[in-house]
């Protein structure tokens, strides 16, 4: 942050003139929290969505609960029946996570210029920048964070239902309990989420908050139309799909070059480990393009009227 | 201390050219309307000082740069541009909120203080406000902060003639304090009239007329001339002719007042009769050539 250049800060004495270079500097991180929190009220969807998925997960889990454990009577049979479950959970809460992300980049500067509100927010003393990266925190921090804060909630109430219908049914409970793979999930739940959905999904939220920035109207078909036009032509001109290629292993993520066939999810998710991860070149060039599309979406908005 | 420095400002939008080459130079507390037509260019003017457009040419505003250092220049200088601008979803409480929590200079109590003397209701949403409500609440963010200079453009656009005096009122009993400035466009020129120390006016990206109150009061005389004396008056070069009810009043610009009390009842034109003969005369001229 600069010092304040106006003249007047020239005529100020030293001290005070040392106080107004601090309280500038402290409000820098004040002005990106308060850009957030501005953001979490206009879009409530952020955390109303994924807490309705985990809902109507719990419920439909609690239906066929009796049903599910009926045939638990080995500790194999008991590691079984909760592990499916869980990872169902978790997979639909940041599936619902992940669509509200995409939604909400593709709104997050369409909507100011479209209600006129950037006018608004551009006689505060907020940066472009300061604004796009508020805007850019929430698919990449708050919603991998706020969802995997919800499935790890979500397990624990599961395994506290099962526990109780277990115990009605005369099982074993303290076997139930060792063999959960409660905690082991979620630390695995918790890696996925901070290495796919907040670093290696970073080019997709780039460049829909880029297409948000700049479409005149209709930003969903400006977000997609585009490379469905480059894979079309590339197909035509080439006969080759070397972009949906590409597109698809962005969304997909790395995986590991062995993987076993009957592998299950989880086991997917925590296939590559934090080295092989980050040795990943995809990882690197995808945050290069998605600090390049930062770069235009925050240029653009200062160029951007309202609509 | 010169609060916006313009000179050479242009703007043009593809072939269509917003400004030409305008300069403007607007001391510490003056309040100046800018005046113009639709589409004369006050806008655009008014979007490069606050750094909402790119332009060609010098323009400093508190010494800053609007367009590259806007969000510096914002700690000093407000402005509301169009009414209703406030995002519908926001609740009144959180609009205070975020701008104590992002403007270093606001004064949240003051502007709950002006908001209690409304009816806008604390815990209600913008989008249940009406469009009087809503620019209050605007112009009570705005006014509890701490600026140098204000830029309104268009603030009373669409609000009843009874919100229109009650913003005016405030803006000056409870803003204005002789050291801001204020910059202001506005369709209902007679409203304004009594409260600006300059007047500027604008018509297709040139400035017309820039002069300060008393210079207009002592420079413009608007005569309604006697019939028989109708020649003589005319003889002296008024600027424009009207007539009302068979009556030919006649504008003067610099012309002794004293001598043109003889031709009949004098006056000093408001700022719509002036904007009436200057810029009238300036279209019709315009149509004439090109014709």
């Amino acid at each position: 942050m600069n010092p304040p250049m106006n003249t007047s800060s020239n005529v100020m004495p030293e001290s005070v003139e040392s106080q107004a270079i601090a309280s500038t500097h402290i409000r820098a991180t004040r002005r990106l929290y308060w850009s957030i929190r501005r953001e979490l009220w206009e879009h409530r969807s952020i955390y109303v969505a994924p807490l309705a998925a985990a809902a109507i997960f719990l419920f439909g889990f609690l239906v066929g609960l009796p049903h599910h454990l009926r045939a638990v009577r080995t500790e194999d049979q008991a590691h079984q029946a909760l592990d499916i479950p869980y990872q169902l959970a978790a997979a639909l809460i940041m599936g619902t996570a992940f669509i509200v992300g995409i939604f909400y980049s593709l709104d997050a500067l369409y909507g100011e210029r479209r209600d006129r509100s950037i006018l608004f927010w551009k006689s505060l003393p907020v940066s472009d920048l300061t604004t796009v990266l508020s805007k850019l925190t929430v698919p990449l921090v708050i919603l991998p964070v706020l969802s995997f804060a919800i499935a790890v909630v979500t397990q624990f109430l599961m395994l506290l239902l099962s526990s109780v219908v277990l115990l009605g049914s005369g099982l074993n409970l303290g076997m139930y309990w060792a063999h959960s793979s409660f905690f082991h999930l979620s630390v695995i739940l918790l890696y996925h989420i901070l290495t796919v959905h907040g670093l290696w999904y970073a080019p997709i939220y780039g460049w829909l908050l880029l297409v948000s920035a700049c479409a005149p109207r209709a930003p969903f078909i400006w977000a997609f139309l585009p490379p469905f036009v480059v894979w079309g032509l590339e197909k035509i001109a080439f006969n080759s799909s070397h972009f949906l290629a590409m597109v698809n292993y962005r969304l997909i993520g790395p995986q590991p070059t062995t993987t076993a066939p009957d592998s299950q999810l989880m086991d997917m998710l925590s296939a590559l480990s934090p080295a092989q991860f980050f040795s990943t070149p995809g990882l690197w060039t995808g945050l290069l393009i998605a600090a390049a599309f930062l770069f235009a979406a925050v240029r653009l908005r200062r160029y951007r009227g309202p609509i | 201390m010169t609060v916006i420095e313009a000179r050479g400002l242009r703007k043009a939008f593809g072939t269509n050219i917003a400004l030409h080459g305008v300069d403007l130079h607007v001391e510490e507390g003056r309040i100046l309307g800018l005046i113009g037509a639709n589409g004369a260019g006050k806008t655009t003017a008014l979007n490069a000082i606050v750094g909402l457009t790119s332009y060609q040419g010098e323009l400093k505003v508190l010494g800053r740069n609007p367009w590259t250092e806007r969000d510096q220049l914002m700690r000093d200088v407000c402005f509301i541009t169009d009414v209703a601008v406030l995002p519908r979803w926001i609740k009144v409480s959180q609009a205070l909120d975020y701008v104590a929590g992002v403007h270093p200079r606001f004064d949240r109590a003051k502007a709950e203080n002006f908001l209690l003397k409304t009816t806008v209701p604390p815990a209600g949403k913008v989008k249940d406000l009406s469009k009087g409500m809503v620019a209050q609440l605007h112009l009570a963010l705005v006014m509890a902060i701490d600026a140098k200079l204000l830029v309104l453009d268009e603030p009373t656009l669409g609000l009843d003639i009874l919100y229109r005096k009650q913003f005016y009122d405030s803006l000056l009993n409870d803003y204005f304090d002789g050291k801001r400035t204020i910059v202001v466009t506005t369709h209902q020129v007679e409203e304004m009239q009594n409260v600006l120390t300059d007047v500027m006016f604008i018509n297709r990206g040139r400035i017309v007329v820039n002069c300060s109150m008393e210079e207009f009061e002592s420079r413009y005389t608007e005569v309604m001339v006697h019939p028989h004396q109708l020649a003589a008056a005319r003889a002296l070069m008024p600027i424009h002719e009207r007539q009302i009810f068979g009556q030919s009043i006649l504008l003067f610009d610099r012309v002794d007042r004293n001598q043109l009390a003889a031709f009949g009842e004098v006056r000093t034109p408001t700022i719509a009769d002036l904007f009436v003969a200057v810029i009238g005369n300036q279209s019709v001229a315009a149509q004439g050539a090109a014709r």
